[in-house]
C-alpha cells in the first residue's frame, strides 16, 4: 500500500465542501484543544472560517515554533543545476514549449557556482533541474553530488522524481533531502498543468515520497504549487500526505513549502489567488497541525512579506537566490525559472533575521551523518 | 556551598548543564549561561563548523568555566554516532561525549539498543560518555556495566517544557546507579529542576527553557537558584510526607497492655 491508495478513498468536491463548512466552534475547537490536532482540525484552520482567528492563530504558531526550534531561522540557497526539461508544464519557464536557451552545467562551472555560493556563507544546498532524463538524469546527479558533496554541510534536490534504486544509489554520494511536490492533488486538472512528458503521470509523482521513505532518505519535502488549484483543498492533502507518511516512514524528517505561482516570461496568470493574509493562515495551520515538521520560505516572497513572516512558523528560507542555471557565477544574464521578489542579498536577509530576534543558523548537520 | 559533583576527572560546582541550541543570538547565549552558573554546556557537532576557527557558537563560550560536552545529536544510529564522536573529539579537544541517538526526527527519542552498542564502543576508545536515554531503570544498569561516566535520562520528551513525567522511574534509577544520573530533557521550570535535585539527581540539563525564554538571562539564574535549592534540600534530607493519620483504635495496641 501507498498513498495513492489513501488518496482513492478521498473525493476533492466532498474534501473542499468539508473544508468550506467549518464553522467558527470548529475553529476554536481546534484552537482550544491540548492534544494533537487531527485533519478535521486542520480543515477548520484552513477553511474561510478561521480568518478572523488569524491572530490568535500566530500566536500559537509562534510558541510551537520556538518551541520546538527555538528563535532560529535556517538559511538555504537553490543552486540550479540544468534549465533542459522534456515537460510541458503550463505555470513554469522551463516548460519545454518556452523558447529558451538550455543550459546544463559542467563541471567547471559547477565548481564556479560552488565556490560563490559558499563565499556567502552557506553549507545548507537546494539542487534543482528540470526533467531532462537522458541529459540531466542518475548519472548527472551521481557526479554533481560527487562534486558539491565536499562543499556542503546539507545537501537536498528538487528535480525529476526517481525510482527507488537511483534514491538508494545517490543516497550514499551525500544526498540528504528530496523536495518533491505534487503540484496539485487535483487529479483530472493534475494532467491540464502537465500536458506533456514524464510528469504528466500523477500516479508516479503521488507515488515518489513512498519511494523515498522506502530508499531511506533522511527528509522529504513536500507541497503543492498554489494557484493551480483551490489551494485550501490542495493543502489539506498536503497535510494528509504528510501525516500517512509520518506513521509509515517515522525515521524520515519532512518539511513542507508553500510556493505561490509567481510569474515568468510568457507564463499565465495564477487561475486561483492567495493573498498574503491566506498565506499566514496557511503556515499557521500546517504549525498548529503538526508541530515539528519544518516550514520553508523562498524568494518568491516580497520584501515586506517576509520582513514580517520571521516568528510566524517558518522555520527556513533562502536568500540571494537565483532561479537560473550559472546565475550565481557563470552566466547571471541566462532566463530564469521564476522571477523572485526579495531580491536582498544573504546578509542582508540575516540582519534582518537578527533584528527580528532570531539566530540565523548557516550549519545544522555534518557530512559525518551522510 | 552544595557538595561537589565528580564525573569521571572532573569535579562541578554546579550542577546546572545547559544546551546551546534554540537561542535567538549568540551574544545572549553566553550571558544567559554565565547567569545560569553552568560549567557543562553540550555543543552540537552539526551546528559547529569545525573548519572555521572563528565559529561563532565556540567563540561564544571560550571561558575557562564552561567545559564543552559535544554532543551526537544528528546521529541515527551506532555506527554514526561513534564516528560523530570521533570527529568531535578530534575538532573540540575534548574526550567527553553526551551520546544521544535518535531514529526518530519527530519526537527525538534515543534508540535504547543503538545507545547501549555505542557506549560500549565509545568507552573502550576513551570517551568519557553520557548517554541521553529514556527513563529505563534497566538500561542505566547496562550503561553502567559498560562503563559511561552517567546516565542521562530524560524527564519527558525533550523540548517538551512537560516536566518529570517519568519521576517514578527517575527515582528507581536514582536509587539504583552508582554513577552520577543527570535528569535531561523536558525539564521546562525552575520548579522541575528543583524536583528532580531533591529527589536525588546529581545534576539536570536546561536547554530550551532557558534558550526560548523571552529573558534567557534571568532564566538562567532562576535555573541556578532552583538547582542549588533543591539540592540543599536533598542534601539536608527532605522531610517525609504522610498521608497517615494516628489511628483513634490503634491495631497494636494489644500488644502493650498491662495484665
Amino acid at each position: 500500500m501507498t498513498f495513492k491508495d489513501i488518496f482513492a478513498q478521498y473525493n476533492w468536491d466532498e474534501v473542499k465542501a468539508g473544508i468550506y463548512d467549518k464553522t467558527d466552534r470548529d475553529v476554536e475547537h481546534a484552537l482550544n484543544k491540548t492534544g494533537k490536532r487531527d485533519l478535521e482540525d486542520f480543515k477548520a484552520l484552513i477553511s474561510p472560517a478561521a480568518a478572523k482567528y488569524l491572530e490568535p492563530m500566530a500566536q500559537l504558531s509562534n510558541q510551537l515554533t520556538q518551541k520546538r526550534f527555538g528563535k532560529t531561522i535556517q538559511m538555504y540557497l537553490p543552486m540550479y543545476l540544468s534549465n533542459e526539461c522534456q515537460n510541458i508544464c503550463t505555470y513554469c519557464g522551463f516548460s519545454l514549449d518556452n523558447p529558451l536557451r538550455r543550459v546544463t552545467l559542467t563541471d567547471a562551472q559547477i565548481r564556479r557556482e560552488v565556490e560563490v555560493i559558499k563565499a556567502l556563507g552557506y553549507d545548507h544546498i537546494l539542487l534543482v533541474t528540470g526533467e531532462a532524463n537522458k541529459t540531466v538524469g542518475v548519472d548527472y546527479f551521481k557526479n554533481a553530488l560527487k562534486l558539491i558533496k565536499p562543499h556542503f554541510a546539507h545537501i537536498s534536490m528538487e528535480v525529476q522524481p526517481l525510482d527507488q534504486q537511483d534514491y538508494e544509489e545517490l543516497i550514499p554520494l551525500g544526498l540528504n533531502t528530496v523536495l518533491v511536490y505534487q503540484e496539485t492533488y487535483h487529479k483530472n486538472d493534475y494532467k491540464k498543468h502537465h500536458p506533456k512528458g514524464k510528469k504528466s503521470n500523477f500516479d508516479y509523482r503521488i507515488d515518489t515520497p513512498d519511494r523515498l521513505g522506502k530508499a531511506g532518505i533522511h527528509k522529504i519535502g513536500l507541497g503543492v504549487l498554489i494557484g493551480l488549484e483551490d489551494w485550501r483543498t490542495d493543502c489539506f492533502f498536503t497535510a494528509a500526505h504528510l501525516q500517512y507518511m509520518e506513521r509509515n516512514y517515522w525515521k524520515t524528517k519532512y518539511s513542507i513549502s508553500f510556493p505561490r505561482l509567481r510569474p515568468f516570461s510568457g507564463g499565465l496568470e495564477p487561475k486561483v489567488e492567495m493573498n498574503d493574509r491566506e498565506l499566514v493562515q496557511t503556515i499557521c495551520a500546517y504549525r498548529i497541525f503538526n508541530e515539528e515538521v519544518e516550514l520553508s520560505l523562498s524568494t518568491r516572497e516580497t520584501e515586506k512579506f517576509r520582513n514580517h513572516i520571521i516568528p510566524l512558523g517558518i522555520t527556513s528560507i533562502s536568500a540571494g537566490s537565483k532561479t537560473n542555471p550559472g546565475g550565481y557565477a557563470v552566466e547571471p544574464q541566462s532566463l530564469e525559472q521564476f522571477e523572485i521578489s526579495d531580491e536582498r542579498t544573504p546578509a542582508e536577509i540575516a540582519h534582518m533575521i537578527r533584528a527580528c530576534g532570531y539566530e540565523p543558523v548557516w550549519k545544522d548537520w555534518d557530512v559525518v551523518y551522510s | 556551598m552544595n557538595n561537589i559533583l565528580t564525573i569521571a576527572d572532573k569535579t562541578f560546582n554546579s550542577r546546572l548543564f545547559t544546551g546551546t541550541g534554540k537561542f535567538s543570538h549568540n551574544q545572549l547565549m553566553e550571558e544567559a549561561l554565565l547567569a545560569s552558573g553552568s560549567e557543562l554546556v553540550t555543543v552540537a557537532l552539526k551546528r559547529v563548523d569545525v573548519q572555521n576557527e572563528q565559529d561563532d557558537i565556540l567563540k561564544h563560550l571560550n571561558h575557562p568555566q564552561f567545559h564543552l560536552l559535544p554532543n551526537t545529536s544528528g546521529a541515527r544510529n551506532a555506527e554514526e554516532a561513534v564516528l560523530a564522536a570521533q570527529l568531535a573529539r578530534e575538532a573540540l579537544g575534548t574526550n567527553w561525549l553526551k551520546l544521544e541517538i535518535h531514529p526518530d526526527p519527530k519526537y527525538l527519542m534515543p534508540d535504547p539498543i543503538e545507545t547501549l552498542k555505542a557506549a560500549e564502543q565509545l568507552v573502550k576508545l576513551g570517551f568519557v560518555v553520557l548517554p541521553y536515554i529514556h527513563a529505563d531503570p534497566v538500561l542505566c544498569k547496562r550503561l553502567e556495566e559498560v562503563g559511561t561516566a552517567a546516565v542521562m535520562p530524560l524527564g519527558s520528551p525533550i523540548g517538551s517544557n512537560k516536566g518529570l513525567k517519568t519521576i517514578d522511574f527517575l527515582e528507581i534509577i536514582v536509587e539504583q546507579s552508582n554513577v552520577p544520573v543527570v535528569v535531561d530533557a523536558g525539564i521546562g521550570a525552575p520548579s522541575d529542576a528543583a524536583k528532580a535535585m531533591e529527589l536525588g539527581a546529581d545534576a539536570v540539563l536546561v536547554n530550551t527553557a532557558i534558550a526560548v525564554s523571552p529573558n534567557p538571562v534571568d532564566m538562567g539564574k532562576a535555573f541556578k537558584m532552583a538547582v542549588e535549592a533543591g539540592r540543599l534540600a536533598f542534601e539536608a534530607k527532605l522531610a517525609q510526607t504522610s498521608s497517615q493519620a494516628s489511628a483513634s483504635s490503634p491495631l497494636t495496641a494489644f500488644l502493650f497492655d498491662e495484665e
